[in-house]
């Protein structure tokens, strides 16, 4: 699909929007439909794109595999840690009242990191699987 | 979607299974929406008929495209799949009615919830972020240690692959 010229010029249209979707729903989940999964999901669905497009070594090139292993354990260090902060700021694990002065402020700042850990992990499996199962199909290609 | 369903049981080749299963998908969205589940339906598009679709025809890259011939008749699974298909129907039958406000289910925690005393408007990120931020801790943990399943699996050590070429 390399040499597609359509896809070529459409995928460049398309992948920043792609990018800039998943973004919004994930700084609009507190308002709009949408979060943390969402974003995630959707923020992988364009790099996949761009790996259909424009060829899985490109891809590898934007978002490294170091990268992506280690989105996968910071988002969930990132969820735990906001409870941890919780913790350390005095109240239970977890209790978002307790990040800031105004408890309603303090929950919506919870509610962001929450949802950022959430966004970072998914990412970074959906990712992964896609890496893993595309590269064991060129492995394939050349041993056959 | 009934339809759908019929063509992808009665299809042989794999590849027309998956853009099939795709449109599903997309089927299922769009029901999610009419149920007004938006975030539902934005998971599942981008989760069945995107990610999904991309990582079956990867698959199918790997192996035959045609499906094999069963080995045996399938009357047993159906007979299975039947049953339980009308044990949940009848069961279904005793839920309260679609959007019945006097469902036990709204008589619980959804008034609290609703009343959004974290002033949060999307009730959904709410109630997944906040009132059950236990819940989707352990999910973001599940979704964490399936991709460290995969890499456990699938990663293959470079001078392990060199030795067998070789």
């Amino acid at each position: 699909m390399k040499n597609d010229l359509v896809l070529r010029v459409i995928g460049k249209l398309l992948i920043p929007f792609i990018l800039l979707f998943a973004l919004y729903v994930q700084f609009h989940g507190d308002f709009g439909p949408g979060g943390g999964f969402q974003a995630g999901t959707i923020f992988a669905a364009g790099i996949v794109f761009y790996a259909l497009i424009f060829g899985l070594e490109n891809a590898r090139k934007v978002i490294p595999d170091r990268l992506v292993e280690a989105m996968l354990a910071a988002g969930v260090l990132l969820y735990a840690g906001v409870g941890v902060a919780g913790l350390l700021l005095g109240g239970n694990y977890l209790d978002y009242f307790a990040l800031d002065a105004d408890p309603i402020h303090g929950q919506h700042r919870g509610i962001f990191w929450v949802e950022a850990g959430v966004a970072v992990t998914v990412c970074g499996v959906m990712l992964k699987i896609f890496y893993m199962f595309a590269s064991r199909g060129e492995d394939g290609r050349g041993e056959a | 979607m009934a339809f759908t369903v019929w063509v992808l049981a009665g299809t042989r080749n794999l590849f027309g299974v998956v853009v099939l299963s795709g449109i599903y998908s997309f089927l299922m969205a769009t029901v999610m929406v009419a149920l007004d589940a938006v975030d539902v339906a934005m998971t599942e598009a981008a989760v069945g008929a995107g990610v999904s679709t991309v990582l079956m025809l990867g698959a199918l890259h790997l192996c035959k495209s045609e499906e094999a011939k069963p080995a045996h008749r399938p009357w047993l699974p159906l007979a299975l799949s039947a049953a339980t298909a009308v044990l949940l129907i009848y069961g279904a039958l005793g839920l309260p009615d679609f959007a019945d406000p006097q469902a036990p289910i709204h008589q619980h925690v959804s008034p609290r919830y609703l009343q959004n005393e974290i002033d949060v408007p999307n009730v959904v990120t709410a109630v997944l972020a906040s009132f059950r931020g236990y819940d989707t801790l352990g999910e973001t943990t599940v979704v964490f240690t399936a991709g460290a399943g995969i890499i456990a699996l699938l990663r293959r050590r470079k001078i392990k692959r060199g030795g067998n070429e070789e």
